[in-house]
């Protein structure tokens, strides 16, 4: 049986009563599971995967690879955070290898994350080196994929 | 001018068209119908087995297999059989892989009987047993299964229906369209029966993989079985690979030569493409079976659970992807109340009458369907229940 933390991560619509059904807790039980994973920020939030090049509105994504110094006594955290407070950057993890952070950053235009990577992030006192790759298109994310519906072949409806 | 009644053997006019085709015909044209009615996964196959297919394609493997199925194959048939079901079966003499777990069946009938033998089908059950028994001039023999019994087959009942001219037993669990399964017990008290007669049993395992709660057992397994057991089993639900019509059969070796045989000159050998993919699945499917278990089952407790709130009693399915609930409190027989389903919300359920005796005041409801077209259809169906109930006040 699945559990209700991953029948939500495949699918947040899900009601409680089908939560409940589907996870053979009552609905009291999901309630009130939820609001604890929420209070204890296990559960982050709930988003839709928007395909924003099928709108339109103009939307460009970069990957940018930093380089950072990390500071005595806290590492990388302090960085990423001066880094993750901005409300252009969608993402950022540390990574093993040859950089330190990946930052993940979303804006209206080449030019608009072009600037922000110049203005705001490079010259961060920490960050010592940057490398910006725009992403160009999406083919999947968080399992699903970017394509319209694939017209359904004809089904054998016998048995 | 040709009198084709005259030049069409009597067997195949006298089977019956399938009584699901119907349902789905009146669904067609309707842009927002939904159907539980199809029995088919609704997964695409894993990308790992078809990309095995793929590569295939590309190394230039498109000849014949030998008959029996490419070695490698049967040796992954093999292995899997041990590790999921404790069942040694020799990759050469006791396995023949088959175009679908359909041909393994019709093989089986054809080699064992003889016009006028008997073969018993539980029912309700999937359409195909009866008509490819008649075909083979066998004479089916329906055992009606009960919602008391949890839709299994008892040993009463099965000792009821043995005559002298009884030569196989057809044992189709998990059960499609019921969702019943049988333990080792249950089993057990067949195998009890069977002890000591010369009857065989063609042990339909299609859903062996789908059971929710408990492993499946096959009749193999038990004592003094092995030796009059065929199994039929497949990938085709297992790893939703439905279309690449890939099954198999394992039995002794004695019933697997001649089967063998008759497949060499009716199929000469399965798919090639399919049987590489499904070297994949056997080897590095076992996770696949696991995710699309537990899927399935968060639906069919969702979905069973929607039924009973609706005020209909629903067995609870414990294999398989069906649910069987009970329309009887609505008053109308299982067919009107699908047609009229159809008609009223659009959304499309089988008959149990379908399924063969037994069937009367049940329907079948697939849930190998999407979470939002469960909820939709339950919404819809509680709508007409709701009307249903308004009429008989």
């Amino acid at each position: 049986m699945k559990k209700l933390l991953q029948l939500l991560e495949d699918d947040c619509t899900l009601t409680h009563a089908q939560l409940a059904s589907m996870s053979g807790l009552t609905e009291a039980e999901v309630a009130a599971a939820i609001r604890k994973y929420e209070e204890d920020r296990i559960i982050l939030g709930y988003k839709a995967i928007v395909d924003w090049d099928r709108t339109d509105r103009e939307s460009v994504t970069a990957l940018i690879e930093v380089n950072v110094t990390p500071q005595r006594g806290e590492g990388f955290d302090r960085v990423a955070q001066r880094i993750y407070q901005y409300d252009e950057v969608e993402s950022v993890y540390l990574m093993s290898g040859s950089f330190d952070l990946t930052v993940i950053i979303s804006g209206r235009s080449l030019k608009e994350v072009a600037l922000f990577v110049g203005e705001k992030l490079a010259p961060l006192e920490d960050v010592t080196g940057t490398a910006t790759h725009f992403i160009l298109k999406k083919y999947k994310e968080k399992h699903l994929i970017f394509q319209k519906q694939e017209v359904q072949e004809e089904r054998f409806v016998f048995e | 001018m040709m009198n084709y009644d005259q030049i069409l053997c009597r067997r195949i006019q006298d089977v019956p068209p399938s009584g699901i085709r119907k349902y789905f015909d009146l669904l067609e044209g309707m842009d927002d119908g939904i159907s539980l009615g199809i029995g088919e996964p609704d997964f695409p196959t894993p990308w790992h087995i078809r990309d095995a297919g793929i590569y295939s394609l590309e190394k230039g493997f498109t000849k014949y297999t030998p008959n029996a199925g490419l070695s490698d194959l049967r040796r992954a048939i093999s292995r899997y059989m041990k590790r999921r079901f404790d069942l040694e079966y020799a990759p050469i003499g006791q396995i023949l892989v088959t175009v679908g777990g359909s041909e393994g069946l019709d093989l089986a009938f054809r080699c064992l009987l003889e016009a006028g033998d008997e073969v018993i089908i539980p029912t309700p059950s999937f359409v195909c047993y009866g008509p490819l028994a008649s075909m083979c001039h066998g004479v089916p023999v329906l055992v009606e299964t009960k919602a008391e019994n949890e839709f299994k087959l008892t040993a009463d009942e099965l000792r009821a229906a043995i005559t002298p001219r009884t030569k196989a037993l057809v044992l189709p669990f998990p059960n499609n369209p019921t969702g019943g399964i049988m333990g080792r017990e249950d089993l057990e008290a067949i195998a009890e029966v069977l002890r000591g007669t010369g009857i065989m049993v063609i042990s339909d395992e299609i859903y062996a993989e789908l059971t929710y709660g408990q492993h499946h057992v096959s009749m193999a397994n038990l004592p003094d079985m092995y030796e009059r057991t065929i199994v039929i089993n497949g990938f085709s639900k297992a790893y939703s690979m439905t279309g690449w019509r890939m099954g198999y059969v394992c039995g002794p070796k004695e019933i697997i030569g001649p089967m063998t045989k008759l497949h060499q000159y009716g199929i000469m050998s399965a798919p090639t493409t399919s049987q590489y993919a499904a070297i994949e699945a056997m080897d590095n499917g076992d996770r696949d079976i696991e995710n699309m278990r537990e899927e399935y089952d968060g639906r069919r407790r969702f979905l069973v659970d929607g039924f009973r709130k609706l005020g209909l009693s629903c067995f609870e399915p414990r294999g398989a992807f069906y649910t069987f609930p009970c329309v009887k409190s609505t008053g109308l027989s299982s067919e009107e109340f699908c047609e009229r389903l159809i008609v009223e919300e659009k959304v499309a359920v089988i008959p149990g009458t379908a399924f063969g005796p037994g069937g009367e005041g049940y329907v079948r409801a697939c849930y190998a369907a999407s979470m939002r077209d469960l909820g939709e259809a339950l919404a819809r169906m509680g709508r007409f229940v709701e009307t249903l109930r308004k009429e008989r006040s």
